[in-house]
C-alpha cells in the first residue's frame, strides 16, 4: 500500500504531512511512502532525507495516484479531478465550512478522513492534530508579541533602573490559550487570563495566570462544559472588563472560536485606541474573522500605535516542529487503522469513524452520536472555543451541529445514552403498542385516566433525574426518599375514611413512619447541601 | 373543595418536579431541596383540610412526634452513616405501603364492580407486594451496611428455583385474592409475608461492593409501591410522585451497573465475588513479585517533591473517617502551588455519590473533585497518585485480563501517575476478591495501616 505526501501548495503554507521519521515509522507498519518533489523543504526537510529513510521522491501526479494521499490542507482544483475511487484522503477538511469541497471529493468516489475531527477522547489524543497544533499556534503568538514588543517581556532590577514586567491577557482558556499562558509566563510576564467558564480556573493557574473575573456571579458553563449563553448585563460587565484591562495591558492573545462561525468580537476599536502605543494585540481567531475589530486576516496594521497581529499562518511559522508532529498524529491513525496490512475505514472504530467524512463515495458525516456517553476529553483539552462562545444561541446551535467533533465534554453521565432505533427497538415499540390496544379495549376510563398520568410522570423523571449531577447523587437519593414519603397521603385518606377501627389504627402507623421519612429525608438533605461549597 | 385540593396537588407535583432539577447542579440544590419541601408542605396541608385530619389529635399527635423524631435522625447521624439511614427510610416507605395496603383492603368500596373492582384489586395487591419486598429487603440492606449482618453473600442451595417457587406462590394467591370471598384477607396477608422473604432473600444473597446498586434499586422501588398506592387510591400525586421517584431510582441503578460494566440482572441474583472458576488467563502476569511497603515520613516527601497530586478514595476512607486530616492535607499542598485534585468513581463506597458528600462534609472544594472521565487522562500527567482505602476501582486487571471477574468495568488509571501510594488496612483482596496487580506494580508503594492514622502521621510531617 502507497502513502503519497504532496507538497502543500496554498499561500504561506510551509509544513507537511510526513518526515523522515515518520517515513521510517510508516515504513514499519508495511506502508511505502511517496513524497512530492521538495515538499518538505519550507519544513526543512529535503528529498535526500526523505530518500535516505526509504520514501520515494515522485512528481505530483504520481503522488496523487497513491492509494493513501496525506496532506496538511484538502487539495483544490485539479488534483481533485486525479482522485478516484478506493482512494484515501488524510488531511484537513473543515466539512462544516467546505460543503463544495465534500461534494468534490464525494464525485470522486474516495474515502475520505478529517484530521480535524478527531473525536475529544483519551484514546484519540494521538490522533488530534488540531491539540497539537494550537499548542504551537499560543506559543508562537507569544513570541510574535516578544518581537513586536519594544521592550522584555520579563521584568529586572538594573543599575540603570528598574525594567518592570509585562502584562499579557489572554482571552479563551483552550489549548492556545493555556499554551500562550506558559510561554508568557516563561518569559517573565504577568498573565492574566479571561474565561466565561469558571471551571477553567484551576487550569489558568496551573499555567501561571490569573483568573479575571468580572463582578457578577453567573456560571457560562453549559451542558457539557460548552460556554452558554450569558445574560446582557454579564456581557456588558465582560466587555467592560476587557476594557479596563485593555489600559493596562501590553500584550492581548485571543483564541475565542466558535467551529465553523465567524470568530466573536471581543476587543473592539476603542479599546485597541485605548491601549499604550506600542502594545500589541495578537489574534489567533484571525482566519474566521478575528476577535479584534481592527484584525486584517494575514497581517500586521498599526491601529494608532498598537499593533494588531492576525497572522493565519502561525503554526506554518514553527513549520518544522508542526510538521513533526502532524505526521506523527498521521502515523497514528494509519496504524489505528490497522496499518498496511490490514487497512480498513472501520465503523466500529470510535476513533476513526468520527473522522470518516466520506466512505467510499457516500458523505457519512456528521457522524452518529456514540453509543454510550464516552466523551472523556479532560478540562485540560478544552477546545478554544473562547469566552463568548456561546453568545448568541442560534450560533452556539450551529456550532454544534456543524462541528460533532466538539462533543460536549460530558459531566459524567451527561444525558440518557442515545441510540438509533434498531431492529429491537421497532419490536419493543410493537409490543408496547400492542400492550396499550390491550389496556384500552379492556380497562375502564377511569383506570386510563391514572395511566396516562403514570407514563407522563416516568418521563419528566427520566428526563430529569438524568441531568442530575453525578457529585449529588447521595442528596438525590435522600430527596427522592422524602419525596416518596408522600405515601403519607395513603395512610391519611385511610385514617379519614376510617370505618372500622383497625383500618384508621394501620391508616395511621402508616402516617406515622412514612412522616419520619419526610421530614428525616428533607432535613439531611438540607444538611448535606449546606456542605457543598466551591 | 376538592377542585382545591387537585389544583394544589398540580402545584406540589410541580414542585417535587423542580425539586429534582435543582439538583442538577450544586448551585441550585439547595433550592431544589426547599421547593421538595414546600411541595410536601402543600400535599399534606390540602389533604389535611379536605379529609378534616386537624381534629384529629391522634392523626396530630403521630405526625409531630413522627417529624421530631426524623429531624433528631437526621441531625444526629454521621455522614458516613448516610448509606444506611437512607436503607432505612427505605423501609418506612415500604411499610407504609404495606399498611396502607391492608388497610385499604379492610374497608373496601363498594362502588367498584366488574373490571374496576379486578383492577382495583390487582393495584392492591400488587402495592402491597412492592411495599413488603422493599421493606424487608431495605432492613436486610441497612443491617448489612451497619454491620449487624455480614455483608458476604449468603448463597443457599438452588437460591434460584427457591425464588421462582415464592414468585410462582404469590401470583396464584393473587389470583386467589382477586376471585374475592372470605379467604382474600389470608391471601393477602399470606403473600406479604412470601413478598417479605423474598426481600430478605434478595438482598442477602448481594456482596457488600453491590450495595449501590442495592440502594438505588430500593430506592426505585419504594417510589413503585407508592405510585401503586396512588392507583389504589385514585390519588394523581401518589402516582405522579411515585414515578419520579421510581425513575430516578431505576436511572441510579443503570448508572451504577455501567459503571461496574455488569447488568442489573446479574447483580439482582447475587453472589458476586464468590466466583472462584475465573481462572486467570493462559500467559496472563500472575500477580508477580510483593508489594513495597513505605513510610509517612516518605509519601509526605513525595508530596513535598510534586506539583501535581490526584488522590483517588474508596470506602475505606469513609470507614476509617479520614476526610478531615485528608482535606488539612490537601489545603497545606494547595497552600504551596500544588495542583490537588480528587478523582471520584461512580461507584466509590455504598451509595452513588458518597464520596463526594464525605468530602464536601470535610469542605473539599467541590471544584476539585472530579469524576472518573474528567480526571482519567490526567493521571499521565500527574506526579503523586494516592488511593486511600480503594481497591477494585483502581485495579488495572479490568482493563487487561479478560478473565477477571471485573472485566471491562471502568477504573481510575493511578498506575499512569509517576508514582502511586496505596493507603491499606491489610493484604487482603478487594469487596469483588480480585487481586490487584496494582499493589506490585514497580511504581507503586503502599502505606499498610488505619487510613486516618496514615494521613495524620503525614500530616505531622508535613506540618513540621
Amino acid at each position: 500500500m502507497r502513502v503519497g505526501v504532496p507538497k502543500e501548495e496554498a499561500p504561506g503554507e510551509r509544513r507537511v504531512a510526513a518526515t523522515p521519521d515518520s517515513v521510517t515509522r510508516l515504513a514499519a507498519l508495511g506502508f511505502a511512502v511517496t513524497i512530492e518533489h521538495d515538499a518538505g523543504l519550507a519544513a526543512g526537510f529535503d528529498d535526500a532525507a526523505y530518500a535516505a529513510t526509504g520514501a520515494a521522491i515522485g512528481d505530483r501526479s504520481t503522488v496523487f495516484g497513491s492509494d493513501i494521499i496525506a496532506a496538511i490542507r484538502a487539495p483544490q482544483g485539479d488534483d481533485i479531478g486525479h482522485l478516484h475511487a478506493s482512494q484515501t484522503l488524510i488531511s484537513y477538511l473543515h466539512p462544516a465550512d467546505n460543503p463544495d469541497l465534500v461534494e468534490q471529493l464525494r464525485a470522486r468516489g474516495i474515502n475520505a478522513i478529517a484530521m480535524d475531527q478527531v473525536p475529544r477522547t483519551t484514546r484519540a489524543q494521538k490522533v488530534d492534530a488540531l491539540s497539537s497544533t494550537s499548542n504551537l499556534a499560543g506559543y508562537r503568538a507569544v513570541i510574535e508579541a516578544a518581537i513586536l514588543l519594544e521592550r522584555p517581556l520579563g521584568g529586572q532590577s538594573t543599575a540603570a533602573g528598574r525594567i518592570p514586567p509585562c502584562k499579557v491577557l489572554v482571552v479563551g482558556a483552550g489549548v492556545a490559550g493555556l499554551s500562550a499562558m506558559g510561554t508568557a509566563k516563561a518569559l517573565g510576564a504577568i498573565v492574566r487570563a479571561f474565561d466565561s467558564r469558571p471551571s477553567v480556573r484551576d487550569q489558568i493557574v496551573s499555567m501561571g495566570g490569573e483568573f479575571l473575573e468580572v463582578d457578577l456571579q453567573e456560571d457560562g458553563t453549559g451542558t457539557g462544559g460548552y460556554a452558554r449563553e450569558m445574560s446582557q448585563a454579564f456581557i456588558d460587565a465582560e466587555m467592560a472588563l476587557l476594557a479596563a484591562q485593555a489600559k493596562d495591558v501590553d500584550v492581548i492573545i485571543t483564541t475565542a472560536l466558535i467551529p465553523g462561525k465567524k470568530a466573536p468580537t471581543l476587543i473592539t476599536r476603542a479599546m485597541v485606541e485605548s491601549m499604550r502605543r506600542g502594545s500589541v494585540v495578537v489574534d489567533l481567531a484571525a482566519e474566521k474573522g478575528g476577535n479584534c475589530e481592527c484584525t486584517v486576516p494575514g497581517s500586521a496594521v498599526d491601529v494608532d500605535g498598537v499593533t494588531v497581529v492576525g497572522f493565519t499562518d502561525l503554526p506554518s511559522r514553527l513549520a518544522h516542529q508542526a510538521s513533526t508532529l502532524y505526521a506523527g498524529n498521521v502515523v497514528n491513525l494509519l496504524e489505528e487503522m490497522g496499518g498496511a496490512a490490514s487497512f480498513a475505514i472501520d465503523d466500529e472504530n470510535d476513533v476513526v469513524r468520527p473522522m470518516t467524512v466520506i466512505k467510499a463515495g457516500v458523505v457519512t458525516w456528521p457522524p452518529p452520536p456514540p453509543p454510550s456517553v464516552a466523551a472523556s476529553a479532560s478540562q485540560g483539552r478544552t477546545p478554544p472555543a473562547g469566552t463568548s462562545a456561546g453568545r448568541r444561541p442560534a450560533s452556539a446551535a450551529a456550532a454544534k451541529a456543524a462541528a460533532p467533533r466538539q462533543k460536549p465534554r460530558a459531566k459524567g453521565h451527561s444525558g440518557p445514552p442515545v441510540s438509533s432505533p434498531g431492529a429491537k427497538s421497532w419490536w419493543l415499540l410493537g409490543a408496547v403498542g400492542l400492550a396499550l390496544f390491550g389496556v384500552g379495549t379492556a380497562a375502564p376510563p377511569s383506570f386510563l385516566t391514572h395511566l396516562t398520568v403514570f407514563v407522563l410522570a416516568c418521563f419528566i423523571g427520566y428526563q430529569v433525574i438524568w441531568s442530575v449531577t453525578p457529585a449529588l447523587h447521595t442528596p438525590l437519593m435522600s430527596v427522592t426518599n422524602a419525596i416518596s414519603g408522600i405515601i403519607i397521603l395513603g395512610g391519611m385518606l385511610q385514617v379519614s375514611r376510617g370505618t372500622t377501627s383497625a383500618a384508621e389504627l394501620l391508616g395511621l402507623v402508616a402516617v406515622f413512619v412514612a412522616m419520619i421519612n419526610v421530614s428525616g429525608g428533607f432535613l439531611v438533605t438540607q444538611r448535606m447541601l449546606k456542605m457543598f461549597r466551591r | 373543595m376538592t377542585s382545591i385540593v387537585a389544583a394544589s396537588y398540580i402545584g406540589a407535583a410541580v414542585m417535587f418536579i423542580l425539586s429534582l432539577k435543582g439538583l442538577a447542579h450544586q448551585e441550585t440544590a439547595r433550592r431544589g431541596n426547599l421547593f421538595g419541601t414546600i411541595g410536601m408542605a402543600i400535599a399534606l396541608g390540602a389533604t389535611a383540610v379536605a379529609a378534616g385530619l386537624f381534629d384529629s389529635a391522634a392523626f396530630l399527635t403521630a405526625v409531630a412526634v413522627a417529624a421530631v423524631i426524623g429531624a433528631i435522625v437526621a441531625a444526629r447521624v454521621a455522614m458516613t452513616a448516610m448509606p444506611q439511614l437512607v436503607a432505612i427510610l427505605h423501609s418506612f416507605v415500604g411499610l407504609a405501603a404495606v399498611l396502607v395496603g391492608i388497610s385499604n383492603h379492610l374497608q373496601p368500596s363498594n362502588l367498584l364492580v366488574g373490571a374496576e373492582k379486578t383492577i382495583h384489586d390487582v393495584e392492591t395487591f400488587a402495592g402491597v407486594f412492592i411495599g413488603s419486598l422493599t421493606f424487608t429487603g431495605s432492613v436486610i440492606a441497612w443491617g448489612k451496611l451497619q454491620g449487624v449482618i455480614r455483608s458476604r453473600p449468603l448463597l443457599i442451595p438452588a437460591r434460584h428455583a427457591v425464588n421462582a417457587a415464592m414468585i410462582v406462590a404469590a401470583v396464584w394467591l393473587g389470583i386467589v385474592y382477586v376471585q374475592g370471598g372470605p379467604d382474600s384477607l389470608t391471601a393477602l396477608l399470606a403473600m406479604t409475608a412470601i413478598s417479605g422473604v423474598i426481600g430478605v432473600h434478595m438482598v442477602m444473597a448481594i456482596g457488600g461492593a453491590d450495595m449501590p446498586v442495592v440502594v438505588s434499586m430500593l430506592n426505585s422501588y419504594s417510589g413503585w409501591a407508592a405510585s401503586a398506592a396512588g392507583f389504589m387510591l385514585a390519588n394523581d400525586l401518589l402516582i405522579i410522585t411515585g414515578a419520579l421517584v421510581g425513575s430516578s431510582g431505576a436511572i441510579l441503578s443503570y448508572i451504577m451497573c455501567r459503571a461496574m460494566n455488569r447488568s442489573f440482572i446479574s447483580v439482582i441474583l447475587g453472589g458476586f465475588g464468590t466466583d472462584e472458576g475465573a481462572a486467570p488467563a493462559p500467559g496472563a502476569a500472575v500477580a508477580a513479585g510483593t508489594p513495597v511497603p513505605t513510610t509517612a515520613e516518605e509519601v509526605a516527601r513525595l508530596l513535598g517533591d510534586a506539583a501535581t497530586v490526584v488522590i483517588v478514595p474508596g470506602y475505606g476512607m469513609a470507614v476509617a473517617q479520614a476526610q478531615h486530616p485528608l482535606r488539612e492535607i490537601v489545603d497545606a499542598l494547595r497552600k504551596a502551588g500544588k495542583r490537588v485534585r480528587f478523582g471520584i468513581h461512580p461507584v466509590a463506597g455504598r451509595l452513588p455519590g458518597h464520596m463526594n458528600v464525605l468530602l464536601a462534609e470535610a469542605n473539599v472544594p467541590y471544584d476539585i473533585v472530579l469524576e472518573m472521565d474528567e480526571i482519567n487522562e490526567d493521571f499521565p500527567s500527574t506526579d503523586v497518585a494516592l488511593v486511600i482505602g480503594a481497591n477494585d476501582i483502581v485495579n488495572p486487571s479490568a482493563l487487561e485480563d479478560p478473565s477477571s471477574p471485573i472485566a471491562g468495568m471502568p477504573v481510575l488509571h493511578v498506575w499512569e501517575a509517576d508514582a502511586c501510594i496505596v493507603f491499606k488496612r491489610g493484604q487482603g483482596a478487594g469487596y469483588a476478591g480480585v487481586e490487584n496487580p496494582l499493589f506490585t506494580m514497580p511504581k507503586t508503594k503502599m502505606l499498610y495501616g488505619d487510613a486516618r492514622k496514615s494521613v495524620e502521621a503525614i500530616k505531622d510531617v508535613l506540618g513540621t
